[in-house]
């Protein structure tokens, strides 16, 4: 196997390592370091594949990815959570223990999903296209196991960096225009829900979302 | 016939060198430990001190101690010396290795464990019981997870026995594998559990409500207490043997060539040196887990050594 594709399959199970940490942190503070981690590695992926693969606009991609979720983003979540007192323990609805299991089984399940894909395709990132889907679902069941907000707007952003991911090792990177605009939308989803918080919380007095289930006022 | 004699030796060297040296390794975690808490530390020979007072001593039995009880200390140090003749360590041109493969190993561990647990609960104190359910607890979580994490070099390799892991993993081509950073963070996990190491025990603590190794040998005094306590030296230094040989075996002999094994035995040398520092920095950095967060740590260990096997699939490396 050629080095590149060494270093490529590296960074993807980095990625699902960070992946699964994220899924059993119980602290807000360390979700948004690991975040900005996962950020991290996907960047270093994006120039190790524009590098193997000689895809000039993926060196952007990478640029943006570490600009917007290494370093603008994490900043923004931890001066929310600085602004909203909200960096204790988080509380899961399911435990650690059994969550992690749950993830197992995502896992086998995205592999199984990828491998005819995988089998089919000529690029030099196809095998990690089932850690890719196995990033979404993940960051899916985070979403579903978080009871606070803040948890689920992480688990969100992860998700999206899941789909990147998927996109780099499907066909090296999706057109500049639509990266951007995922960019772009990324960072005003991010802001609308900063307001949203405090929002939420002025109205519950707590960022708790089950408060939100209560349709009717008693 | 001389194949045999020399293999013969290679294999009584090799675990003379390993029961030898493992007071000196434990030795040299403490000392590294008091280092990083800025003390001074006892010296790295002071587990020989140790060992050398308490096997003057005389022994005090229980009353209604049964040979179980005395007999549990020499099935442990037994256990030990044979397990690290199974570990190839410098060379792996081993007599006794296709005696067991990694998954006997567990095996032995376990034979080990339970006989310590069963001798801890023989007379009857409340901490003895204490500690061998504590202990229990934590090795039918480990075990799991320590035979996931062998897992991975066996399907890399495809074999299960030793001395074909090392010998395939230390002389092949360089190539990254994902899945053995998995294995080996798993593997750490599970040595820090198994030899009742800092998150999950404290080996310098004599407190009633967190100890779980120390409740199991409270009642051993002079020589059984000394076998036991040789005999868990040795299952750190073959814990970090093991990992070393899974994990990184670049620079040990290949098979039937003498010339290689004075490099082996420096190379071995640094490795041991820097595994124990590490070991005394992770533990000096992490702070001691509730019992009932052990689960947890373990289960996420379980799930790393899946995390390999899985991604070994997935990638092929």
């Amino acid at each position: 196997m050629a080095f590149s594709a060494q270093l490529i399959n590296l960074m993807a199970a980095l990625l699902l390592l960070i992946a699964f940490a994220m899924l059993s942190q119980r602290r807000i503070r360390s979700l948004i370091f690991l975040f900005a981690w996962q950020g991290l590695v996907l960047a270093a992926n994006s120039v190790i594949v524009a590098h193997s693969t000689g895809q000039g606009h993926l060196y952007y991609s990478a640029f943006l990815t570490l600009l917007l979720k290494v370093i603008v983003l994490p900043v923004i979540l931890l001066w929310l959570i600085r602004r909203l007192n909200v960096q204790w323990d988080v509380e899961t609805l399911i435990n650690i223990p059994t969550t992690m299991l749950v993830g197992i089984v995502l896992v086998v399940f995205a592999f199984n999903l990828a491998l005819p894909i995988t089998q089919l395709a000529g690029t030099i990132t196809r095998s990690t296209l089932g850690i890719a889907i196995a990033i979404v679902l993940l960051s899916f069941l985070m979403m579903l196991t978080r009871r606070k907000a803040v948890p689920q707007v992480i688990g969100f952003l992860a998700m999206e960096n899941g789909l990147f991911f998927a996109a780099t090792s499907a066909t090296y990177g999706m057109p500049m225009v639509v990266e951007l605009g995922i960019a772009l939308d990324v960072l005003v989803g991010v802001l609308i829900l900063g307001i949203f918080f405090f929002q939420v919380r002025g109205a519950f007095d707590s960022l708790d979302l089950r408060h939100m289930e209560k349709l009717k006022e008693d | 016939m001389l194949g045999y004699i020399e293999s013969f030796a290679y294999q009584l060297a090799q675990t003379l060198i390993v029961i030898l040296i493992a007071p000196l390794m434990l030795g040299w975690v403490n000392q590294c430990r008091a280092w990083l808490q800025n003390k001074s530390g006892a010296g790295v020979l002071q587990p020989y001190r140790v060992l050398a007072k308490l096997f003057q001593k005389d022994v005090v039995l229980a009353h209604g101690a049964s040979p179980l009880f005395r007999s549990a200390p020499y099935i442990q140090f037994g256990c030990m010396i044979l397990v690290a003749s199974i570990v190839p360590v410098i060379e792996t041109n081993l007599l006794f290795a296709p005696a067991a493969d990694v998954i006997a190993l567990v095996g032995i561990f376990a034979l080990a464990r339970i006989f310590s647990a069963l001798a801890a609960m023989d007379v009857g104190t409340a901490f003895g019981s204490l500690g061998a359910r504590r202990e229990m607890l934590v090795a039918s979580l480990s075990e799991p997870a320590l035979l996931m994490v062998f897992f991975t070099p066996l399907l890399i390799v495809q074999s299960s026995s030793l001395n074909t892991i090392v010998d395939t993993l230390a002389h092949r081509e360089f190539a990254i594998y994902p899945s053995l950073a998995f294995a080996a963070v798993a593997f750490v996990m599970v040595l820090l559990a198994e030899n009742a190491r800092i998150p999950i025990d404290n080996p310098a603590t004599h407190l009633e409500l967190t100890m779980i190794h120390e409740a199991l040998i409270l009642e051993y005094s002079g020589r059984h207490l000394a076998l036991i306590e040789w005999a868990t030296a040795i299952k750190l230094t073959v814990y970090c043997a093991l990992g070393i040989a899974l994990f990184m075996p670049w620079g040990m002999a290949q098979a039937g060539q003498w010339q290689g094994v004075p490099v082996a035995v420096l190379v071995l040398a640094v490795k041991l040196t820097l595994a124990g520092a590490g070991l005394a920095l992770l533990e000096t950095v992490s702070a001691k887990m509730r019992i009932f967060r052990a689960p947890e740590f373990l289960g996420m260990a379980f799930l790393l050594g899946v995390l390999g096997m899985l991604t070994y699939l997935l990638l092929g490396a």
